[in-house]
């Protein structure tokens, strides 16, 4: 998880490091907006393999919802 | 047996151009969206109200006329790839072919297509040469997008712009065009789409409601929506299938393919794309900052940028691949 959340750092630029936790709402990082769900999607395709939809975005709330969603999609 | 190629790209964008700043002045609570320059785009041409997609396409033909060595007389069949026409009927390539001076001998076509178009529109070029041994085909792809743009809708308004494209195909000894890849999701349909202006959903009162998605854009059943987090995963899921299977029936290897050129959707989707392909950054060529997203027109202007800087020389073997609005794609390879 603390790896997955590093990787949001590395992509977003509006996130400043050491503000996300597990818990942290995806919605609420500041002007949240289709590019930030774009970039999350691509991230998590290209470093973990996984597909996630907008209706994945839309149907979560936190970090460790769509950490639990590559879980269970990568096995 | 003559061969179809690519002999000459120009393009024609229209005087009024819409940067990013005059976006921001729009939409003021924007500016803070940093994420916003991986789209790579920084300023868009508009059409006037007064200016058609024939009028571009006129436009881009002229210069073409102009800068080079070929005679309207020697234009055997021309080609009109676009999403809106002068009229219902007759075909807006009639019209163009007189306002051009192009011989009454001229075969002449419309296709409504998007931005698979101009591959669909390079294959029947190629049919033409390669089955009817017409010499010289004009292939012209004229989009003028942001008038189906609701003037709220702050995520297609910074993407799209308006231009045209003309390509000269004509026949030589080489082969020039390979093998096409073509496919549709007709399932998809209503991810990009004008819902309300066409036959099925005549326009009402009601079809310029108001609608607003989960991201905060605006649009309405009479202005184009799109669904571009569906549209982007279609993109990461599709287009790397497109171009491994355009390679495999083209017989070469990804290192032997000198560039690859994709439909200009988003850059930032390109370089997922390329990263999930693993095509090293040089070999890709790409032209949006001053243009975005030109539909069915962005595969020839990059190809027109990529001959004029030197990007693309001749006997280069490139990769075109297009994908979007059907939903469907298309791929192949050219040899300049």
């Amino acid at each position: 998880m603390e790896d997955f959340i590093e990787k949001i750092y590395s992509v977003i630029d509006e996130i400043e490091p050491g503000t996300l936790a597990p818990d942290s709402n995806y919605r609420e990082v500041p002007h949240w907006s289709s590019m930030h769900a774009l970039i999350l999607i691509a991230m998590v395709k290209v470093d973990y393999g996984v597909t996630i939809t907008g209706e994945d975005l839309m149907t979560h709330h936190t970090l460790q919802d769509i950490y639990n969603l590559i879980l269970k999609r990568k096995i | 047996m003559s061969y179809s190629y690519i002999k000459a790209v120009r393009y024609y964008l229209p005087e009024k151009v819409y940067t990013n700043e005059d976006y921001f002045r729009d939409f003021p609570e924007q500016r803070g969206n940093k994420s916003l320059k991986k789209i790579g785009v920084q300023q868009r041409s508009i059409a006037s109200a007064e200016e058609l997609t024939s009028d571009l396409g006129v436009q881009a033909s002229e210069k073409l006329f102009a800068e080079f060595p070929i005679h309207k007389n020697e234009i055997d069949f021309l080609i009109f790839c676009g999403g809106e026409r002068d009229y219902d009927f007759p075909k807006t390539s009639g019209l163009i072919q007189h306002r051009l001076g192009l011989p009454k001998r001229c075969g002449t076509i419309d296709m409504i297509d998007g931005c698979s178009g101009y591959l669909y529109g390079l294959h029947i070029a190629k049919g033409l040469i390669e089955l009817n041994e017409f010499k010289n085909i004009l292939l012209i792809n004229s989009v003028t997008t942001t008038k189906d743009l609701h003037p709220k809708d702050k995520g297609s308004r910074f993407i799209f712009g308006d231009a045209a494209a003309v390509t000269l195909i004509s026949a030589r000894e080489e082969p020039g065009m390979g093998i096409f890849e073509f496919g549709t999701d007709g399932s998809q349909y209503d991810k990009i789409i004008r819902k309300d202006g066409g036959a099925r959903h005549p326009l009402t009162a009601s079809s310029y409601t108001e609608k607003e998605d989960a991201y905060g854009n605006v649009t309405s059943d009479a202005h184009l929506y799109m669904n571009g987090v569906a549209v982007f995963n279609f993109g990461l899921h599709t287009v790397p299938q497109v171009i491994q299977s355009t390679l495999v029936k083209n017989k070469i290897s990804l290192e032997d393919v000198d560039l690859f050129i994709f439909h200009q959707a988003n850059l930032f989707l390109i370089k997922t794309i390329c990263s999930l392909l693993k095509i090293a950054d040089d070999k890709v060529f790409n032209y949006m900052e001053k243009t975005g997203n030109t539909v069915s027109a962005s595969i020839p202007i990059v190809l027109s940028e990529a001959i004029q800087s030197g990007k693309a020389k001749k006997g280069d073997k490139i990769v075109l691949c297009g994908f979007g609005v059907g939903l469907s794609w298309s791929g192949t390879l050219i040899t300049m």
